[in-house]
């Protein structure tokens, strides 16, 4: 495999991690006011994620370093032409990581429920603007022979995009309910594994319609493959969710999220960003490659940096593994 | 105003804002490591509560700080697609590398931190602060290495119109980044340093001769003095480092700082200019000198000659040209002449209002010294009420310094290195993503002002709410909860 097809792979492995941690994270935020009936099973929803949304968010952060570091043509064209989803991403971030860090600083409840509706739009806006933008990626942008987008703001706004959005919304959804009876006992742990089943069906929908318009489009032979582990991973972890087997429907939906990643970056390879106005004018692994010597620098950074990062989440994940309950939480001092 | 004056000003409002955030995070995180190490150490209770009460204060404001780098690190794509394309091959490397090898350990390490006081092992969690701080440290280094690439860019050459990275060893060892590093720590400490003066200094005052925690405050109040004052010499001597690093690769931003309009020998720094210093014959400016000094800040001898913006000009045409090229994406640049002189008042008034307002907060960092010597309690009115005030100082001149140097390279986003390979340089002008309408660039400055305008109003709030509070807040005394109870919860 040459350099930049490792780091094509690379890059599609930071946006999985991202993906797959974020998934949850998102999830727990958007279910807030569906599972977290008061206060206190609201804080218990929160801490779940507490000590690990913030180095989960650093996959993107590093997802786009790489793309930055590794395919400057492709950071430039997809962050200038994406440019209002990336905006909106953006906001969402920063309401949610401001909400998490400030809604248990004060104690009324004004407070807390101005910081809980930033949580929960914010999660859905981020989880939506990060589908907006991996299927804009994969689909395309009216790109001139300079990279450059033509045309309207809103020209990653199509139908098919949008599924993309809904499609990692509804994972995401999905993802955090059954982290939530992974995570929670109790009450809750019982109405996250309710609603998971009841949301399955309908989160499923738009999962499969993008991975249709992404293979019918774009796909490869090969990427049928990934395509039907996704399927089969989304369906039978909701079936392991059906049967309480919570560990091993978490593990699926983990499946499930693999199988995604590998369809969609499979079959947008040999293309980074591809033209919808011209062919000519896509943008390939090998065009939008940075030079040898820097993708071998990094391929030395992230050969060590990356297996370091793996062990000491793993360990931070081990850390916190105690499943949490309205029981668990002190309470307030705050002034 | 067009996408290139609008993505300027989102530049600029982004950069300043966030480094309002970073160096308290970079400073107050090192000196909290160092109070939970005092208390790992000898077990006294006042540096448990020292370690609470400013690692609260920390956290409000880390939160802050990483939503708001976020935008720092996406604006490049957004904004300035033609930038990041031009020198992607080399600025996209140090930019991963503070992700993987700094910010994935400083916020995965925080979270430990701020729930971990009762899960890890005492020393374990001790580390995890340590780990977190110094990753900041780490963090620091790689972007100013993206940056100092910018202000000098070395390491490279030129393969088809565009830089191509040859040594990445010369990029984390640009010594334009080894004079920037040492004095934007420096920085982060100053203003850690004059945060823990201001509020330590307001609780002495403040506390009963009897308050179990009065020796806690001074104790922060005395470590913020000597911090303040370390930082201080720190701060001039690497300051110092760097105007001579400026006088040798980046000439017409040392003119500029000056805004000395011809070459003088020796030549004198001014303190102060009244009139229109951006006047370009000058002969309008009447400014207060000092004899010999801008010299020897300049070269380390009084004598020595300091080249004036209009001596410079010809040679900076003669060098890279006199018009810019006649490319239509430059809107209404295209063809006309480059105006290699930065915007004087700027950079004149940024670099005496950078050196004026660390003078200050030096000032209130020995004052403090001298008022608490010998085991003293200050009894003064004024001086807690000083001491608040003198917070703001180290930031504004931060703020101050960065406007200074990042507008001081204009009309370069990457300034040309006199004595590097040819034809590794651009204009801001060229920087801009050419298919950006001004309409989204014009909401995203709007919008994400309007965020950090009330993010900045609920971060005060909540930072006088907490100071108010002093430990009680932090540190409750019921001891007596059952033990599965987490010690932190959001």
């Amino acid at each position: 495999m040459n350099l930049p097809t490792f780091w094509f792979c690379v890059v599609a492995l930071f946006w999985l991690g991202f993906l797959f941690l974020e998934g949850f994270d998102f999830g727990v935020g958007m279910l807030l006011p569906v599972l977290g009936r008061d206060e206190a099973t609201r804080r218990v929803m929160v801490n779940t994620i507490g000590p690990v949304w913030d180095g989960n968010e650093v996959w993107l952060v590093v997802a786009a370093g790489a793309m930055f570091a590794a395919f400057p043509a492709w950071y430039a064209a997809l962050f200038s032409g994406a440019y209002l989803p990336l905006l909106v991403l953006l906001i969402a971030l920063i309401g949610r990581g401001v909400a998490f860090e400030y809604r248990g600083k004060v104690h009324t409840d004004r407070w807390r429920r101005g910081w809980d509706r930033v949580i929960v739009t914010a999660s859905w806006l981020a989880a939506l603007s990060v589908g907006l933008v991996l299927t804009t990626t994969v689909l395309g942008l009216p790109l001139d022979a300079d990279g450059n987008r033509v045309g309207s703001p809103f020209a990653a706004f199509r139908p098919e995009v949008l599924v993309g959005a809904l499609a990692v919304a509804g994972f995401a959804l999905l993802h955090g309910s059954i982290f939530l009876t992974l995570k929670t006992e109790g009450d809750i742990r019982t109405r996250a594994r309710r609603f998971g089943l009841r949301i399955a069906p309908v989160a499923l929908v738009p999962i499969v319609a993008l991975l249709l318009v992404v293979q019918l489009r774009e796909g490869h032979a090969w990427t049928w493959i990934p395509l039907g582990v996704t399927v089969l991973a989304a369906v039978g972890g909701a079936l392991r969710l059906r049967a309480a087997r919570e560990g091993q429907a978490f593990a699926l939906l983990g499946l499930t999220v693999v199988g995604l990643a590998v369809t969609l970056f499979g079959a947008l390879y040999p293309d980074v960003l591809p033209s919808t106005l011209d062919a000519a004018h896509s943008l390939t692994v090998r065009g939008a490659a940075s030079a040898d010597y820097t993708l071998t620098v990094m391929t030395w950074v992230a050969g060590f940096g990356a297996p370091a990062v793996l062990v000491y989440q793993s360990w931070t994940y081990w850390v916190f593994r105690r499943r949490l309950g309205t029981r668990h939480i002190p309470p307030v001092h705050q002034p | 105003m067009d996408v290139l004056g609008i993505a300027r000003w989102q530049f600029g409002i982004t950069t300043v804002y966030h480094f309002l955030m970073v160096p308290l995070t970079i400073g107050l995180s090192v000196l909290v490591a160092g109070m939970q190490t005092a208390w790992v150490r000898t077990g006294d209770r006042k540096y448990l509560a020292m370690t609470k009460f400013w690692g609260k204060l920390l956290l409000i404001n880390f939160a802050m700080g990483v939503v708001t780098g976020l935008v720092q690190e996406f604006q490049f794509g957004m904004n300035w697609s033609a930038y990041s394309r031009f020198v992607g091959d080399v600025f996209g490397a140090p930019l991963a590398m503070e992700g993987l090898v700094a910010f994935f350990v400083e916020s995965t390490f925080l979270g430990l931190w701020i729930f971990g006081w009762d899960r890890l092992p005492r020393k374990v969690h001790l580390g995890c602060v340590w780990a977190f701080s110094l990753a900041s440290i780490v963090s620091a280094y790689f972007i100013l290495a993206a940056n100092s690439w910018m202000q000098h860019p070395v390491g490279v050459r030129i393969v088809g119109h565009k830089p191509e990275l040859t040594s990445i060893g010369a990029v984390l060892t640009n010594p334009t980044l080894m004079a920037a590093l040492p004095h934007t720590i420096a920085g982060c400490f100053a203003v850690a340093a004059t945060f823990l003066v201001g509020i330590g200094a307001w609780h002495v005052a403040k506390s009963a001769a009897d308050d179990r925690y009065r020796p806690m405050w001074r104790a922060s109040l005395k470590l913020g003095a000597w911090v303040g004052v370390l930082a201080f010499g720190a701060l001039a001597i690497s300051g110092d480092t760097q105007g001579k690093l400026m006088f040798q690769q980046q000439p017409m931003k040392m003119a500029a700082a000056e805004a000395l309009c011809h070459t003088e020998q020796p030549a004198g720094f001014s303190i102060f200019a009244y009139g229109d210093v951006s006047n370009p014959n000058c002969e309008s400016v009447k400014t207060l000198d000092v004899p010999y000094v801008l010299s020897f800040l300049a070269t380390g001898g009084f004598a020595s000659k300091v080249e004036g913006v209009q001596d410079l000009v010809p040679q900076y045409q003669a060098k890279y040209g006199t018009n810019y090229p006649n490319d239509p994406a430059l809107g209404a640049l295209a063809g006309k002449p480059v105006d290699y002189v930065p915007d004087l008042p700027v950079t004149y008034w940024g670099f005496r209002l950078m050196i004026g307002f660390g003078a200050l907060a030096a000032l209130a960092a020995l004052g403090t010294l001298w008022l608490t010597r010998r085991g003293r309690f200050p009894r003064t009115r004024w001086f807690p009420r000083i001491a608040l005030l003198a917070i703001a100082t180290p930031y504004l001149a931060n703020a101050f310094g960065w406007i200074f140097t990042e507008m001081g390279r204009q009309p370069f986003v990457v300034a040309p290195n006199p004595t590097g390979v040819d034809g590794v340089w651009l204009y801001t002008a060229q920087a801009v993503s050419p298919g950006v309408t001004s309409g989204e660039a014009l909401t995203s400055v709007i919008a994400l002002s309007a965020v950090y305008a009330v993010l900045a109003v609920i971060e005060i709030f909540l930072m006088a709410r907490y100071v108010r509070a002093g430990v009680a807040a932090v540190l409750p005394d019921d001891t007596d909860q059952p033990t599965d109870v987490l010690t932190f919860a959001y």
